[in-house]
């Protein structure tokens, strides 16, 4: 079961991550002790530190040094699964979209440069593909050198489709093209991969924008899923590119990619806190299983190095 | 481009400015407004932490103390500070032996193979015949990316699509580079994590055998807090010699060019600025100083937007926008207030990021285009523009002087603008003086 395979990985993935991030926090001290500045601060560095970013952590220390006023007598264990809790009940406010498509499924993906949206593509066709469904790649990067022939790589290691034409040069019209294509073939999962664009650029967020409307003009109720990549190295630009994408496609969800390295992504979940947008998805490597649904728990718990 | 008006430390400059000197306690105010900014820009915790006591101490100083304007005192320690650590602005480059060799090493996706392409063009340029090695054997058409590129800017590429030992990629390359008639060598390498032994090894073995002058770090510019975990693994596995920040044509403030600088004690030597094939651009300090604390010039721009943007004003505008929208009246007194705060060039300028951004030319001719428009309607067309039909805009287009397409460019940024300003409305001041300018897309 890919599944299984996939849980495992996300463990190991995370465990190098709780490796990593061992040094960082550990136990922040041991025995019963009375709280303390010196607590606060150093739960503060901990957050900060995973890019949870100033607002998310210092709200989050309100809340610990409420529940435990200075002088209260402490363990860590306490103070940390106290954390969890407050960060468990945070995540857990929004519900990952399900939508329930009954004709063709149309997936959007969208992100800054590099952040890994034609791997993760490349992730999620493997995945609907091993669930037997029909699976079609649209080659929406009519721009960067070569990520035709990337994106067609990854649809024969899912050995799914993929439509690209070579000619256009507007994304819009690739997509409709396959859009309609897709349409009268009944495809059951049709996963568009775009062009990186840094969401300061505002002729190419247009550009998505427009990519937006052809999608509904072809499927009224489409995208069923818009997925934005963020990179788990991302700090707190993260933000601003959740809030600036948003305004050209609405997000549904993020695929939180490169969790596999030293980088804890805490962004996304500054991102969640603010703009109500979970993660659905990690990314856990280079490799087309290297991936895994998020559990709030685990990560949390490998946060913040609890068992 | 207010943006500075929500900055921080324009709080903590008026509280300083009240008090009129310098004490223990307002110089720890500014430094928490300081150590926010910082960890606002994705500057590495810890490092921030440092550099606030470097900064403390120095500000708490005799000269500081007898200086007349505290408030701007404190702020040059900051920025001074700032680009002192950052180092010097020379993109020089070591580029002796036969061929040179350069290598690029970085993670996945923070712009390696763009930033080779960049080079090649930038060494051209100063006269030398760089080739560039793909020596990314993993990523899908990652080979064909860098030969696309080649191609796109007539450098020449070396690659084997059969061979998958990198090594012997790089050796063959530089053994051919007499061929290529190149006397300077750019290896591309594959993206890695540092947490990937095997990976690390690889170029630890490139950089053994191949000896290159110049190992670029290529980092992303918009890193956050781990931009020191890696830096740092790189550095002890390669020892790299400079860096590349890419991707800073976008908004990221880039603490993480600090961060690195401070555990690596490499400096930023390039910035990448687009997406496109162009030069890379030579690194300055000072300049990245102003973006990473949020500020342009912030001395210089407080004290102009305090003179001609008046509190009560905002607060009236920010009402009547609640109350009944924001029309073409509204739109016409922000770009005479934007016009009074001064030459818009030099204002531009002060802004990190904006006097580099190329598609944010400053275009003071648009400006009084735009003005001429606006005045060239009628009070009620101001107040409800709506009603600007073809004929209309053909009438005001004559009546100014410009043509229906600049009517037409206007009226679609003026929507635009005003979708946003439904948004603020909800907003406070701050934020929507803040976001005010943005819509002038000039
Ligand atoms: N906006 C912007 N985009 C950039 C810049 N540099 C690179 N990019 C983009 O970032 C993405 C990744 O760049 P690449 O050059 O492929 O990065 P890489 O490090 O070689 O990536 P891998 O080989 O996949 O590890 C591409 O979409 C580039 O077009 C830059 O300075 N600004
Ligand atoms: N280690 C690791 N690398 C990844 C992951 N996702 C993507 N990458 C790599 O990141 C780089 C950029 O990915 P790509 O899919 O081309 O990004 P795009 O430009 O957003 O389409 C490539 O080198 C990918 O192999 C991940 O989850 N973990
Ligand atoms: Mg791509
Ligand atoms: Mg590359």
């Amino acid at each position: 079961m890919i599944l299984d395979s996939v849980f495992s990985k996300f463990k190991k993935g995370l465990s190098k991550t709780r490796t990593q991030m061992k040094s960082g926090l550990g136990k922040l001290f041991t025995g019963q002790i009375p709280m303390s500045e010196e607590i606060l601060d150093t739960l503060e560095a901990l957050l900060i530190e995973a890019d949870l970013g100033m607002d998310l952590a210092m709200e989050l220390i309100e809340d610990v040094s409420k529940h435990f006023p200075i002088s209260t007598p402490v363990t860590s264990k306490n103070v940390l699964e106290y954390l969890q809790k407050k960060l468990i009940q945070k995540l857990e406010k929004t519900n990952i979209k399900e939508v329930n498509v009954h004709g063709t499924k149309v997936v959007l993906v969208v992100g800054v440069n590099g952040s890994g949206k034609t791997t993760s593509i490349g992730k999620l066709a493997t995945l609907y593909a091993n669930e037997g469904k029909s699976v079609l790649l649209v080659a929406g990067d009519t721009f960067r050198a070569a990520a035709l022939e990337q994106l067609t790589i990854w649809s024969e290691r899912a050995g799914v489709e993929i439509i690209k034409n070579q000619a256009a040069t507007h994304p819009a019209s690739v997509v409709y093209d396959a859009l309609v294509s897709a349409k009268t073939r009944n495809i059951d999962v049709v996963i568009i991969d775009t062009a990186g664009r840094l969401h300061t650029q505002t002729h190419l967020m247009d550009e998505l924008e427009k990519v937006h409307r052809v999608v509904k003009k072809v499927f009224t109720d489409a995208p069923h899923e818009t997925i934005l990549v963020i990179d788990a190295t991302t700090g707190q630009n993260g933000l601003h590119q959740a809030e600036e994408f948003s305004k050209s496609t609405p997000i549904d969800h993020l695929f939180l990619t490169k969790l596999d390295g030293t980088a804890k992504g805490g962004i996304a979940l500054a991102i969640h806190n603010k703009l109500d947008i979970p993660v659905r998805y990690v990314g856990l490597g280079e490799k087309a299983s290297d991936m895994d649904y998020f559990n709030p728990t685990l990560y949390i718990k490998a946060l913040l190095d609890l068992d | 481009m207010l943006e500075q008006f929500s900055s921080n430390l324009e709080n903590v400059f008026k509280k300083i400015r009240g008090h009129g000197k310098l004490s223990e306690s307002n110089i720890s105010d500014a430094t928490r407004e300081i150590r926010r900014a910082l960890l606002e820009a994705d500057v590495n915790f810890k490092v921030a932490k440092d550099f606030i006591e470097k900064v403390k101490t120095k500000a708490l100083g005799d000269d500081v103390l007898r200086s007349i304007s505290p408030g701007q005192q404190i702020v040059k320690i900051v920025r001074d500070e700032l680009s002192a650590l950052m180092g010097d602005d020379s993109g020089d480059m070591h580029l002796s032996g036969s061929p040179a060799i350069i290598m690029l090493v970085g993670l996945q996706g923070s712009g390696k193979t763009t930033s080779a392409a960049k080079l090649a063009m930038q060494l051209r340029k100063q006269g030398r015949r760089p080739m560039m090695v793909a020596c990314d054997v993993y990523r899908p058409a990652a080979i064909k990316q860098l030969e696309t590129l080649g191609k796109q800017i007539d450098i020449p590429v070396y690659s084997n699509h059969q061979e998958k030992d990198v090594l012997k990629i790089a050796e063959t390359a530089i053994k051919e580079s007499v061929r290529f008639s190149a006397d300077t060598v750019i290896i591309d390498t594959a993206g890695r994590l540092t947490v990937d032994s095997a990976m690390m090894d690889e170029i630890k073995n490139l950089k053994t055998r191949l000896s290159p002058k110049e190992i670029l770090f290529v980092g992303d510019g918009m890193t956050g807090q781990d931009a020191v975990a890696t830096a740092q693994a790189f550095s002890d596995v390669v020892q790299f010699t400079g860096v590349i920040l890419t991707k800073m044509d976008g908004d990221a403030r880039g603490g993480a060019a600090l961060s690195i600088k401070a555990v690596t004690g490499i400096p930023v030597k390039f910035l990448g600025m687009g997406e496109k094939i162009q030069p890379l651009e030579v690194f300055h300090p000072s300049r990245m100083a102003d973006r990473i604390l949020g500020m342009g010039d912030i001395v210089s721009l407080v004290e102009k937007a305090q003179e001609s943007i008046d509190e009560n004003e905002a607060r009236l505008m920010e009402e009547k926008i609640r109350k009944s929208g924001f029309d073409l009246e509204d739109f016409r007194d922000q770009l005479l207030k934007l016009k009074k705060m001064g030459p818009l060039s030099d204002l531009m300028g002060m802004i990190p990021g904006m006097s580099k951004v190329k598609d944010v030319q400053v275009d003071e001719k648009r400006l009084t285009r735009i003005e001429a428009i606006i005045n060239s309607m009628t009070p009620s067309e101001r107040r409800l523009p709506k009603v600007l039909n073809a004929n209309r805009r053909k009438r005001i287009a004559r009546g100014s002087g410009t043509t229906v397409q600049d009517v037409n460019q206007l009226m679609k940024q003026f929507q635009g603008m005003q979708k946003m300003m439904k948004k603020f409305g909800k907003m406070g001041k701050r934020q929507l003086m803040r976001n005010l300018p943005r819509g002038f897309k000039i």
